[in-house]
């Protein structure tokens, strides 16, 4: 089995501005997002032979890959509309490394858009979710109502509470304010947290991520390839994924989930260990996603994750910055692709605000996390 | 009467009872009484959804067994924000995770009981709801609940 660390690279990378886009619809937000990521890496449409995307989630219909590629001009010898929920974006990327390396495509854009703050003008059919009809009929109707089963099982086995999970919500603000593309900008404190209005018990208001208009993609080559491309590359390092459950139905637990699989086989391929890690931008749907996601990435033993959070650990200049550019709490929820285009300015190493910046970054982890608490995907990324 | 009005499997926030591998779980619900498929291979019980094939080994053979309604909380939560109109006068409203004796878990409201004395690890039993389409099984402490004013 060959390792595929390190034998591909993301070249370019573009986000559309995020928030409320009421004018847009989901396919102009993804041909929005792919100019951007073509601009920054100096192609044209022509010298892309792959894409990947998500479909609308407003209109879901066969085969919206090959139909954006040549939206955008995009002759493609490889397309596929991946469907994980918050684990598509980084599935993406391994998809495009995996058609790289097999000979399939030489250079892949990896294209992610999401309508969900204002409606999407496009008539078409809703995305179902696929597990609706065994909870709404009982009035679970919202991903908050499945993650806060998850922070109710995480309090009773490990003794955590709603004032560990706002420090994520904390620290994570913090970041969104140094940040000018993020939608909520203003510091927060830990009382704001415990004061703000319970949604699903036991999570709040300040435990719950944005809904988001927006858009984002990357272009990923061979590590070859790469050194031509004008900016710096970000070599893509390790790769995993773990789907431990459809369900809440079928779920072994909650408290430990797809990240921790998913994260063993990206260190395996990375030699690297969770101690190597500079920065981690994890899929933070939900306060509780993050610390248990830490937990299962090995930044701590389970069950330790609300003593990880606190004293600075997480925030910039701390031992392990997480989500320095806002997070889905605080800059946007574009299922995670945006965790993975904050990734790579890191690393390129002067494309943030300077106070949010990682001094001298050469390595992190990102997560994506989607469903009912079911699919995971790893990215381990690295300056090359 | 299990399409919305584009045609999809069922209108939000109600059972798909025309769902083929589900259909006698419903009509079973309509006598009280709450059935689960149980492999005649392995002998295990399925658990829900119902599937065609057995998820333990993949046998095609099942019956529909009664089961005894006894379950255990393995999560609850309150909802305070209605997502659909019909719960705008609900909340806060509990969801459970029940784990029933048997095997096989559901998504359910635990009533007879208010939300904040709900715990996980509670024993419960199964009571029916009735619809006019359709019953929902939902359940009850085992011991009655006291909560002090």
């Amino acid at each position: 089995m060959t390792n595929l660390s390190g034998k591909c690279a993301i070249v370019g990378m573009g986000e559309t501005v995020v928030g409320k886009r009421p004018d847009a619809t989901t396919n102009s937000l993804h041909l929005e997002a792919i100019k951007a990521c073509l601009d920054d890496a100096g192609v044209k449409a022509s010298q892309v032979d792959g894409l990947l995307t998500n479909q609308p989630l407003n209109d879901s219909h066969r085969s919206y890959a090959v139909k954006l590629a040549h939206m955008a001009g995009i002759d493609p010898i490889f397309a596929t509309d991946l469907a994980l929920g918050g684990a598509t974006p980084i599935a993406m990327v391994q998809h495009a490394v995996m058609a790289i390396e097999a000979g399939m495509a030489t250079t892949v854009v990896c294209v992610h858009a999401r309508k969900r703050s204002t409606p999407d003008p496009t008539p078409g059919h809703p995305i179902r979710r696929g597990d609706e009809h065994w909870e709404e009929p009982w009035g679970h109707f919202a991903a908050a109502g499945g993650h806060a089963f998850a922070a109710q099982r995480h309090m009773y086995e490990f003794g955590t509470t709603s004032e560990d999970l706002a420090h994520v919500a904390v620290s994570t603000r913090y970041h969104a304010s140094l940040n000018k593309n993020a939608t909520l900008r203003k510091p927060i404190t830990i009382e704001d947290h415990q004061q703000s209005r319970m949604i699903v018990a036991p999570l709040r208001l300040f435990d719950c991520s944005l809904e988001s208009d927006g858009g984002g993609a990357v272009l990923v080559t061979s590590a070859d390839r790469a050194r031509d491309f004008p900016k710096k590359p970000v070599a893509i390092l390790g790769m995993g994924q773990h789907h431990p459950h459809f369900s809440l139905l079928d779920a072994p637990t909650l408290t430990t989930l797809g990240g921790k699989k998913s994260s063993e086989t990206a260190y395996r391929m990375a030699g690297l260990r969770a101690k190597d890690m500079q920065f981690a931008q994890i899929y933070d749907c939900f306060t509780i996603t993050a610390m248990i996601t830490l937990e299962d990435y090995g930044f701590c033993k389970k069950g330790e994750g609300k003593d990880f959070v606190k004293n600075g650990r997480i925030s910039i200049g701390g031992e392990l910055p997480l989500n320095t550019h806002g997070g889905l709490l605080s800059q946007a929820h574009l299922e995670g692709q945006l965790h993975i285009t904050e990734a790579v300015k890191q690393l390129r190493g002067n494309e943030v605000e300077p106070e949010r910046q990682v001094a001298n970054a050469k390595v992190g982890i990102v997560s994506g996390h989607g469903g009912s608490l079911a699919m995971h995907a790893t990215l381990i990324l690295g300056a090359l | 009467m299990s399409k919305d009005e584009r045609g999809r499997a069922a209108r939000r926030g109600q059972p798909y009872l025309d769902e083929p591998e589900a259909k006698p779980f419903w009509a079973k619900l309509r006598e009280h009484k709450l059935t689960a498929q149980r492999c005649s291979s392995c002998k295990k019980i399925f658990g829900f959804p119902p599937q065609a094939l057995c998820p333990h080994c993949l046998a095609s053979d099942y019956e529909w067994v009664t089961l005894s309604g006894k379950g255990t909380i393995y999560s609850h939560i309150a909802y305070h924000r209605s997502w659909h109109p019909s719960y705008q006068d609900k909340i806060p409203y509990n969801v459970s995770l029940v784990d029933l004796d048997e095997g096989g878990r559901l998504v359910t409201n635990v009533v007879d009981c208010p939300p904040e004395a709900v715990r996980i690890g509670m024993a419960v039993e199964v009571v029916f709801e009735d619809f006019p389409e359709y019953t929902l099984p939902k359940f009850r402490p085992v011991k009655s609940v006291w909560v002090s004013k």
